[in-house]
């Protein structure tokens, strides 16, 4: 009997090495890269 | 039509076949069949299970003394500490309790996921040794510069706070040294899958030990970005450091070292399921994909610890805390009633199966590794959960922000949910891989329940206090000698003293569990066959 194909997301659950990229660059793009840059754009503010 | 991989059942691997041959690809004379279980055990890993074990008891010892004085100093009418030394317990505890007890005891659940689950031997003794002694070593520079009152920083030594350099090199040992040791897990998780000692996907206890050392990686990296800096200032060759940019990487660092916990401890919901009432997984792609939410996007969330920062935009925080956060939300949710449903199924199987609830009444609340994880369940997902959820919102997190409500949340999540878990799976570490028999068997069964009622009242207090504006961590909230009178609602007496008293009854709870650790571990009665059942 021929393998049954394997669900897409199956085949991301049993590939411990895409989910640590995923789990690693995801908060950093998303979390710490857009906050530094929202961050770094910040004018200084102004004496009264 | 594709169907999701229905080839593991359990939530643990099933025992080997042939009980006295052991499988996988252990080293000869490195490995012993456990005589309960039928699972093979390397003999490498067992030692850095001990060892990262005992470390992560003593630190809760020491924590949790910490913690005792700070509750008896925050109920106004005891305010047992001097000011000085109250802020000086709140770093030690923090400290003690969310980073080194926490971690030393995830390292060793990666160690057991790793290699007993996995039929694997460890991937280095060298690495797990050097992991040990800087995490060790790390810690114990922490401990010494907190009491010797160098480092009145507290938990998160926002800059521009400045402590001893050798304060910021002892958390940067010790982060690297957990980092080796989660390199070492996903080096043996390599060997495993080269050597083919499991077939197909791998058990689901491992998948939340995989899920807790990924965002171990991504917390860790979070560590090393701002420790490194901050050292570099605390020694002078930095000239400042931003608090902005600070507060933003160090929640990079903070969120998720407990967000490790959490992984850590659902996967241990679900390995306690299957040891204590032998619960199957209702449906493995669910609750992998639940641990794939918490894999994406748990981290995300650290961003509700910014929602009253002015520097970022609304944009960034509705991204990350609202749609990002509900997602991880929606992952605990559904952990949280598969994990009890498969204890429901289990029992209803074996007969309990009269009415609504008579499943519930009739589990085995004598058993404390089935009392705790449970009662862990519960805190961690009423209390928690709602406590945490409205927290995450911007428009009460506004109100709340850096009150009471805020430890309240997180003493239902860290503690009731996560510490309480740990220390029932410990009920079992104990007789199965030091293998020795608990003494004070009565206390022990005990000891879930008292944990669990100091810790509700612990958070409840909190909570409610907190809800009336009494800040997160003032050491006098009656402002003695202040110009201006100042104060809060008398009402609030009432909930710091339930904070005051729920701090005695854990702490009673606590010892519970560490005596008869230490009694078991040094002078239990050695166990060559099964461990007496609870």
């Amino acid at each position: 009997m021929a393998d049954k194909p394997i669900h897409p997301i199956q085949k991301l659950l049993d590939n411990p090495w895409l989910l640590l990229a995923l789990g690693v660059l995801l908060p950093i793009i998303s979390y710490t890269v857009w906050g530094l840059v929202e961050l770094q754009n910040l004018k200084p503010a102004t004496l009264p | 039509m594709t169907t999701m991989d229905p080839t593991v059942e359990g939530a643990i691997a099933e025992p080997a076949g042939d009980s006295d041959v052991p499988k996988g690809n252990h080293l000869p004379g490195l490995s012993r069949i456990c005589g309960t279980t039928g699972l093979t055990v390397d003999l490498t890993a067992q030692k850095f299970i001990q060892l990262n074990a005992v470390a992560a008891v003593v630190c809760l010892l020491i924590g949790g003394v910490a913690a005792l004085l700070i509750a008896l100093t925050r109920w106004p009418a005891v305010h047992l500490l001097p000011a000085e030394w109250y802020y000086r317990m709140v770093t030690l505890h923090g400290l003690s309790m969310l980073i080194l007890w926490i971690i030393f005891f995830e390292i060793a659940v990666l160690y057991f996921a790793g290699t007993v689950l996995l039929k694997s031997r460890l991937a280095s003794a060298t690495a797990a040794w050097i992991s040990y002694v800087m995490m060790v070593v790390g810690g114990g520079m922490v401990a010494v510069m907190v009491l010797t009152g160098k480092a009145d920083v507290m938990f998160t030594s926002y800059a521009p706070l400045k402590a001893h350099q050798l304060y910021y090199l002892g958390v940067i040992l010790f982060a690297v040294g957990t980092l080796i040791g989660v390199i070492n897990f996903f080096a043996t998780i390599y060997i495993a899958k080269r050597d083919k000692t499991y077939k197909g996907s791998v058990p689901l206890v491992v998948f939340g030990a995989i899920t807790a050392a990924i965002i171990a990686v991504a917390t860790l990296l979070h560590g090393a970005a701002i420790y490194i800096p901050t050292w570099l200032w605390a020694l002078g060759v930095i000239p400042n450091m931003d608090p902005a940019v600070y507060r933003l990487v160090f929640w990079g660092l903070g969120h998720p070292s407990q967000q490790i916990n959490v992984a850590a401890m659902v996967s241990v919901w679900y390995l306690l399921s299957a040891i204590t009432v032998g619960g199957k997984v209702l449906n493995q792609g669910v609750s992998r994909v639940a641990f794939l939410f918490y894999i994406l996007f748990i981290n995300l969330a650290s961003a509700h610890h910014l929602l009253v920062d002015p520097g970022v935009s609304a944009g960034w925080k509705i991204w990350n805390t609202s749609y990002a956060m509900y997602l991880a939300v929606l992952a605990s949710m559904i952990h949280g009633y598969t994990v009890p449903a498969s204890v429901e199924v289990a029992l209803r199987k074996q007969g309990h199966d009269k009415g609504l609830f008579g499943w519930l009444g009739a589990a085995p609340w004598g058993n404390p590794g089935f009392s705790g994880f449970f009662l862990s369940l519960l805190i961690f997902g009423f209390i928690g959960g709602i406590t945490g959820v409205t927290l995450g919102t911007e428009q009460i997190n506004i109100i709340a922000h850096n009150t009471l409500r805020i430890p309240g949340h997180f003493h239902s999540t860290v503690v009731g949910g996560t510490t309480l878990a740990f220390m029932a799976v410990t009920y079992y570490v104990v007789p199965l891989i030091f293998r020795r028999e608990f003494p004070l068997r009565a206390i022990c069964k005990l000891q879930p329940f008292v944990f669990a009622l100091g810790i509700a009242m612990i958070s409840f207090g909190m909570s409610f206090a907190g809800s009336y504006g009494v800040s997160r961590r003032h050491w006098d909230i009656e402002f003695t000698g202040a110009t201006h009178a100042a104060g809060y609602d008398a009402s609030v007496h009432v909930w710091l003293a339930m904070v005051g008293i729920g701090g005695i009854v854990a702490f009673t709870g606590l010892l519970m569990y560490v005596l008869p650790v230490v009694g078991a571990v040094f002078f239990g009665k050695k166990i060559d066959g099964k461990m007496t059942p609870w």
